[in-house]
């Protein structure tokens, strides 16, 4: 034997799951509601996730470099904050307004707190609550979408409108789409938040691959259909639409500010869906969703110091 | 809340050597036997350069507590007396006998004389035994409990729950008899009332074996325990076979149980028997750089580089060896370490099988306190520990880690947090006070 031995730590054997592996699941979970967006939004849909996945990595490129930590554009976490972020976006928004959205959840939400792992609020909820405050009108520009027209990239063939919240706010319950139209996704809205069954395809997919436990999503769901339903209002419109599903599906998992023990995703969820109802039912938002999660993001340290694991045979000192 | 089980990983078992029965390896020119094999305090050298010894013969003891004497694995000459660092980085002394190949036994081996609960403990101590599942803890003082009129359960210790090692599945298939008649002495001496012996279920044919062997005794029973590493944790064993809780800072003995490694005990079994004590044991050759994997008797004190001559040397170069399984083996700096007691596996990896991780920072999945077997909290702990904050580690209970590896193995970021949890346990013993 004549080379040198590896001298290492234990365990010699590693799982194969890497960070990069785990953010591919979550794109791979979020191809349905991609395809969906497409489908009933046409290429323009397609034109902004590009953009805002192309802007994401290549601030986290430019950041990385500037302050001379190491590039980690590989884990693919820049792609995720990418593609929900686009997700969350108007088809109609100006192509600047979605690059300067990237800029804010990857430089201001992650960047300047530590990248990832270390941001406190999920980067694209951030990116999306800035945006909406500052570009009020473009980001709530909603277009009913025309089905004969899905390859265009020409908006002006889409048909202008309001989402259902925004109908049901009103009262004008008389041009409220189907239930089934809803589940499809066929609906005003944002990018990626129209269709539930895609989401909950994607869902399902994240948790049969054990990416995220199916009890922030349960949760957060069971809370605004009892609770709507408790308040008298319809809990399969509140269920359906608002970008529930995206937010309680792909932003209230985000690893990094979500608590980490199931007890604390159990109190996360549950202050997602009060939040959500208050501010849909009480509040001058007809949307409530990004509030309810960026608030529980700033709660998540607390909730994990109140949920800490009991050790096995542990005596109190 | 009281779990039903533990948590743990699933690994990929590996068991490749498992239909390799035991082969007896040819006496090695030469043997280097340290005076530290087992947990606890060293042995003092009892021979000189140029003494003749033969097999069996003490050739270390001490008065320590929590020891247990060495003897001559090969008949012939001390030809050096020396000062090594072995695997685990501790500086002790350890005598090189040029072997003669005879195998002359000694004067002092003979058949013990058994009549009380005391005559067992002797013997075991003058066996030289130690626990041969891996930890090293000296039997007779396992054995001995301050408060033996509570201990009511022998929990035999047959998971073999780290993959490639195969050793202990061998001894149950292949020294059956021994085993039941191990046994049966330390159901009369001790007095238990049930004896439980828990395997994992990827050895069908040991639990269908075993519960034929045992099925006329009724305080013996068979627990078949799900493939999850690490079952064969001494209280994580203790949990799932009698669901009794092992507190922190206690011993198993005040839940009333002993714990025993079932090769132990078959091997105290055949030292009744025959009088020789702990000089050769079975141990477990793996590894992608080894020709002809298999179970290997072998004396101790034998190089590893003669061990993997005897299976057919290396067929690629090793990049590194393992003293023990994957999970929680000790990484050696040479082939010219030696067996010791409680060694029951050797692996060689090749160059694909040793993978090098690089750390990237923790993403919070919370997969690692998932993994726990003791639901600690492994990131919280490394964060305590990079911050120096004493008084959350102790809330954390970062003594309690037992470093399974569990945690490092699940985690995605690859994050090197059972030698944090190490670092954490020696700044809570340095700055508790």
């Amino acid at each position: 034997m004549n080379n040198k031995l590896t001298v290492s730590p234990s365990p010699h054997i590693r799982d194969n799951a890497t960070t990069a592996s785990i953010m591919l699941d979550v794109v791979i979970a979020l191809i349905p509601a991609i395809i969906m967006s497409v489908y009933v939004f046409g290429m323009r849909a397609a034109l902004i996730i590009a953009v805002c996945v192309a802007s994401s990595v290549a601030f986290e490129f430019i950041f990385n470099r500037l302050v001379g930590k190491p590039c980690t554009i590989g884990d693919l976490s820049a792609v995720v904050t990418g593609v929900i972020l686009a997700l969350n976006l108007p088809v109609t928004l100006p192509l600047w307004m979605a690059i300067f959205g990237c800029a804010v959840a990857i430089i201001v939400a992650k960047g300047l707190f530590g990248g990832i792992g270390a941001n406190f609020a999920n980067p694209a909820i951030l990116a999306r609550v800035v945006m909406l405050v500052s570009f009020a009108k473009p980001m709530t520009e909603w277009l009913i979408p025309s089905m004969t027209n899905g390859s265009s990239l020409n908006i002006s063939e889409l048909v202008s409108g309001a989402t259902p919240l925004a109908l049901a706010a009103e009262g004008s319950l008389d041009k409220m789409p189907s239930y089934a139209q809803m589940a499809i996704g066929t609906i005003g809205g944002s990018l990626g938040e129209t269709s539930a069954i895609a989401l909950a395809l994607g869902g399902t997919y994240l948790i049969a691959r054990r990416v995220i436990t199916a009890t922030t999503p349960i949760v957060f769901l069971g809370t605004v259909g009892i609770m709507t339903a408790l308040l008298g209002h319809d809990p399969i419109l509140h269920l359906l639409t608002g970008g529930l599903f995206l937010g309680a599906i792909f932003m209230a998992t985000d690893y990094s500010t979500s608590p980490l023990s199931e007890m604390g995703k159990v109190i996360f969820g549950l202050g997602c869906g009060i939040i959500t109802v208050v501010i849909r039912l009480y509040g001058s938002y007809p949307e409530g969703v990004s509030f309810a999660i960026l608030i529980m993001n700033i709660l998540t340290p607390h909730i994990d110091r109140l949920t800490k694991t009991k050790p096995f045979g542990g005596v109190k000192a | 809340m009281i779990k039903k089980h533990l948590s743990g990983v699933k690994v990929a078992h590996r068991k490749n050597t498992e239909d390799s029965p035991a082969v007896q390896m040819p006496i090695p020119d030469r043997v280097t036997l340290p005076m530290l094999q087992n947990m606890g305090a060293p042995c003092k050298v009892l021979v000189k350069v140029g003494d003749e010894v033969k097999v069996g013969q003490v050739i270390g003891d001490t008065d320590e507590f929590l020891s247990a004497p060495i003897h001559a694995s090969v008949s012939g000459k001390v030809t050096s007396v020396h000062e090594i660092v072995i695997a685990t980085g501790v500086r002790c002394p350890a005598v090189t006998i040029e072997s003669d190949k005879l195998q002359t036994v000694h004067e002092s081996v003979s058949k013990p004389v058994i009549n009380s609960r005391e005559d067992v403990i002797k013997a075991m101590r003058a066996s030289g035994l130690v626990g041969l599942g891996g930890a090293g803890f000296p039997t007779h003082i396992k054995y001995s409990p301050k408060n033996p009129e509570t201990v009511d359960t022998l929990v035999v210790n047959a998971a073999e729950c780290e993959p490639y090692i195969t050793s202990d599945f061998r001894t149950m298939m292949d020294e059956t008899s021994y085993l039941v008649k191990g046994i049966d002495t330390l159901i009369n001496y001790f007095g238990f009332k049930q004896v439980v012996i828990g395997i994992e279920d990827n050895k069908p044919r040991a639990i269908e074996k075993l519960n034929k062997e045992f099925a006329s005794n009724s305080k013996v029973k068979i627990v078949t325990l799900r493939s999850k590493y690490p079952q064969g944790a001494e209280k994580v064993l203790v949990y799932e076979t009698t669901g009794r809780v092992v507190k922190e800072g206690r011993l198993p003995a005040d839940a009333g149980v002993i714990v025993s490694n079932v090769t132990t005990i078959t091997v105290f079994a055949k030292y009744l028997e025959t009088g020789m004590p702990l000089v050769s044991r079975t141990v477990t050759v793996d590894g992608g750089a080894i020709a002809q994997p298999k179970n290997v008797v072998a004396p101790l004190g034998t190089s590893f580089k003669d061990i993997f001559e005897f299976c057919g040397g290396y067929k690629s170069q090793p990049a590194k060896i393992l003293m023990g399984g994957p999970m929680m083996g000790i990484p050696v700096y040479s082939d010219e370490e030696t067996l010791v007691k409680n060694n029951n596996a050797i692996l060689a990896f090749n160059e694909q099988e040793n993978k090098k991780f690089f750390e990237t920072p923790c993403i919070r999945c919370g997969r690692c306190v998932r993994a726990c077997p003791f639901d600690l909290m492994p990131r919280a702990i490394e964060m305590a520990f990079l911050n120096e904050q004493v008084d959350t580690l102790k809330e954390l209970k970062a003594n309690l880690c037992m470093e399974c590896g569990c945690c490092s193995y699940v985690c995605p970021a690859k994050r090197q947090l059972v030698i944090t949890n190490k670092l954490a346990k020696k700044m809570l013993r340095e700055k508790a006070n």
